[in-house]
């Protein structure tokens, strides 16, 4: 299991401030993914509309989801693959490792997935004794670290050059130390050498899935690096592991919706690679897999259905509301402890490993509204995030204190009467503290507040107070 | 509503909490801005907060009492203003979620929605205000801020209401569409976070020619003047609303009242 820290959330973000490594590496996501999503959404005249037609079908799936999961298994079926179903991140492993286990299979590739991140596939494939080997560069990279994406399409993006190539020199120990690796193509040439060995003992490949389509029992993968490709036709057995709401009705609704995926994303009007899979090889294709299969994972998303956490369901995971988050500028991905970071994290991770131990994560959002504004799915992710502020304040999962000062200020603010005593009095006191400078430099109770900033002082009296002097002054005149 | 409107419609200012607390001069700004552009101004005395901070925290039941409130002392008039989009925003479109579901509330929710407006968007959009008086040798950057930006749309009138100041420069931040880090409670919740934002959006102030930041919520407003205060900038911090009104003589936010006692 992936290690939850997400309660240490701010312990984990003030690492991640204080680390100028990381803080260099996040350029990157601060300016580039949005400049290039800008351009992108520019160039497409109908892009909004794309957006509210790819939002459409998402529902209409989601209302219907049990309909196309059973239409699309028929499908598999009937080109000659199998549907396992997964009600949990176990169920999933073991089914995984029972199709491992059946061709006795020793070496895994895998295409990028952030669902074998939500189930901990590779610690279940390694205390199996089957080796793990991801093949996206990015994956790869932080494979050989010991670590998990930082961010769900670009899972090194918290790294910098150098990293990578001191983990190459320590890692590649059967080339020479001193080979010049200081172009990211030398190490994408030394990357690729080495997986290509990788992919040609492959007994097993494993890849995600970005859309399952009902209507042909097609999964489908859109990639820039083209290893998801060699990872699913070269060995002999091709796993898809994937949710159940990334099933879409048909072909068409599917390429409406890839054309709102990339621009999203990375800004591009396509990915390099959208590749399309259905069942194994035929007698006639000169390649493919010789089995198959198709590992559906619930775990936990089912039960979102009907409730006002659906349309979270929507997500296509391009990582747009990340990419245009300042929280998630601010502290990377790694800071929200577990699979997925930023805006959609703080939606979906509360309703997969439970508010209690997820509950800072959509606390931790000033509720801009820039996530919301960009996702090509309409996702509306502060009010589901507010949404779980509700069932934390139902709980009592918020903190006490917390949850009674904001009781104790609305009690004040329902008697009109009493909170202008106490707003004129907190005026009057709070302007004597700010003195002939007109600000607070340290007030204990917000003690957050003065630690970074100065608490500008108020004029002296309230705006009400005033407003009432003007008033009989002016009916004194008359 | 616009064909059907009077000239002179009944408009109710909602002052908001922080303005009433920290800055009654924009409250004053407001009403000045109001009258010129010829409402009848009335300010409802019962009123305290919207409950924008109960709605963010998750306390619903606290939410609806004071949307009741608010509701009820303000749903006769022509229209509801705040100097504020956030606020303005909460009123707009939050309530609408807060009464969801309550047949007996939602068409009179809606029918209060409806009249809501932040108060730049209100002049130019509803009043059609095309310029103000105030004269004022500055160099201005303008912050756009979240809710006013996203939840209303509110861009180009700020914008076009003080280009119209005679004297004034208007000098455009990088990313002035990025959130300055308040947040509400977020700022003292996640101050360290907030920090960061805050750094971020003051360096992009710091970066322009401007010797003056104006944004049209106090809360923000609060936020980059504390931060840019506590970096010893001497940039004033005003509120939109009180270079429109040509108010100006008072202390800038979180600073010293200017010597002579203003321009």
């Amino acid at each position: 299991m992936v290690e939850i820290t997400s309660p240490e959330f701010k312990a984990n973000a003030r690492l991640a401030m204080g680390d100028g490594q990381l803080q260099q590496a996040l350029g990157h996501v601060r300016t580039n993914f949005i400049n290039k999503r800008a351009e992108a959404k520019a160039n497409l005249d109908e892009f909004d509309e794309l957006r509210d037609s790819a939002t459409a079908i998402k529902d209409h799936v989601l209302e219907h989801l049990d309909l196309y999961l059973e239409k699309y298994e028929e499908k598999v079926i009937a080109s000659g693959g199998h549907v396992h179903w997964a009600a949990t991140a176990d169920d999933a492993c073991k089914q995984i490792l029972d199709i491992c286990r059946s061709v006795g299979a020793k070496s895994v590739t895998k295409g990028k997935s952030m669902i074998s991140e939500e189930i901990a596939l590779n610690d279940a494939l390694s205390a199996a004794g089957i080796e793990p080997v991801e093949t996206d560069l990015g994956e790869y990279i932080i494979q050989l670290r010991g670590e998990h994406p930082s961010h769900i399409i670009a899972p090194a993006v918290h790294l910098n050059m150098d990293q990578v190539r001191d983990d190459f020199i320590k890692h590649h120990t059967h080339l020479p130390a001193d080979r010049p690796l200081n172009e990211p193509e030398t190490l994408l040439r030394e990357a690729r050498a080495i997986l290509r060995e990788k992919f040609l003992n492959a007994d097993v490949g494993i890849t995600g899935a970005n859309f399952l389509i009902a209507e042909t029992g097609t999964s489908v993968i859109v990639t820039n690096e083209g290893n998801g490709d060699l990872t699913q036709t070269l060995p002999k057995i091709h796993i898809v592991i994937a949710s159940i709401e990334k099933i879409v009705p048909t072909l068409e609704d599917m390429s409406q919706i890839v054309r709102v995926l990339a621009r999203s994303a990375t800004g591009q009007d396509m990915s390099v690679y959208t590749t399309l899979s259905t069942g194994p090889r035929r007698e006639d294709d000169p390649d493919g897999p010789e089995e198959y299969h198709v590992v559906l994972l619930d775990n936990g998303r089912s039960s979102m259905l009907g409730t006002e956490f659906q349309d979270m369901l929507r997500c296509i995971r391009c990582g747009a509301c990340m990419n245009h988050c300042p929280v998630y500028h601010a502290i990377g991905g790694h800071a929200y402890g577990w699979v997925y970071p930023g805006p959609m994290g703080a939606v979906l991770s509360p309703s997969l490993i439970g508010v209690d131990k997820a509950g800072h994560l959509p606390n931790a959002s000033t509720f801009c509204g820039r996530c919301e504004d960009v996702c090509p799915m309409h996702i509306p992710l502060p009010k589901m995030m507010r949404h779980w502020r509700e069932r934390e304040f139902e709980k009592h999962l918020s903190p006490m204190t917390q949850r009674a000062s904001i009781r104790g200020w609305a009690w004040v603010a329902k008697r009109p009467f009493l909170y202008r005593m106490m707003a004129s009095a907190s005026a009057r006191f709070l302007w004597l503290l700010g003195g002939v400078n007109h600000r607070i430099k340290s007030l204990p109770f917000a003690w957050g507040w003065t630690r970074h900033r100065d608490m500008p002082a108020p004029e002296g009296s309230t705006f009400m107070s005033q407003w009432r002097e003007r008033q009989a002054r002016d009916a004194g005149d008359l | 509503m616009s064909n059907s409107m009077p000239k002179n419609p009944r408009v109710a200012l909602f002052v908001t909490c922080l303005v009433d607390l920290f800055r009654p001069s924009v409250g004053f700004a407001s009403v000045k801005l109001l009258e010129d552009a010829g409402c009848d101004l009335d300010v409802p005395m019962c009123q305290t907060c919207c409950g924008q901070p109960a709605w963010n925290s998750g306390d619903r039941a606290d939410t609806r009492d004071l949307a009741e409130a608010v509701i009820r002392n303000f749903e006769d008039y022509d229209y509801i203003v705040a100097p504020s989009g956030s606020c303005a925003g909460m009123l707009k479109k939050h309530y609408p979620e807060v009464f969801k579901g309550d047949e007996l509330w939602e068409s009179r929710v809606e029918r209060f929605s409806e009249k809501v407006y932040e108060l730049t968007s209100f002049l130019v959009d509803v009043m059609k205000v095309e310029k103000v008086d105030a004269v004022l040798k500055a160099d201005i950057t303008y912050h756009d801020s979240c809710a006013g930006l996203r939840e209303l749309g509110i861009q180009e009138q700020p914008r076009k209401l003080v280009s119209s100041i005679k004297g004034v420069t208007m000098t455009e931040m990088k990313n002035s569409d990025v959130c300055c880090g308040f947040g509400g409670t977020f700022a003292v919740k996640y101050s360290e976070i907030s920090n960061s934002i805050v750094t971020t959006k003051t360096g992009h102030i710091k970066e322009t020619s401007a010797k003056m930041l104006l944004a049209g919520d106090l809360g923000c407003l609060l936020n980059m003047a504390g931060k840019l205060r506590r970096e010893n900038s001497n940039i004033e911090v005003r509120h939109v609303a009180e270079v429109l009104a040509g108010m100006v003589d008072n202390a800038p936010i979180g600073q010293r009242t200017p010597k002579g006692g203003g321009r």
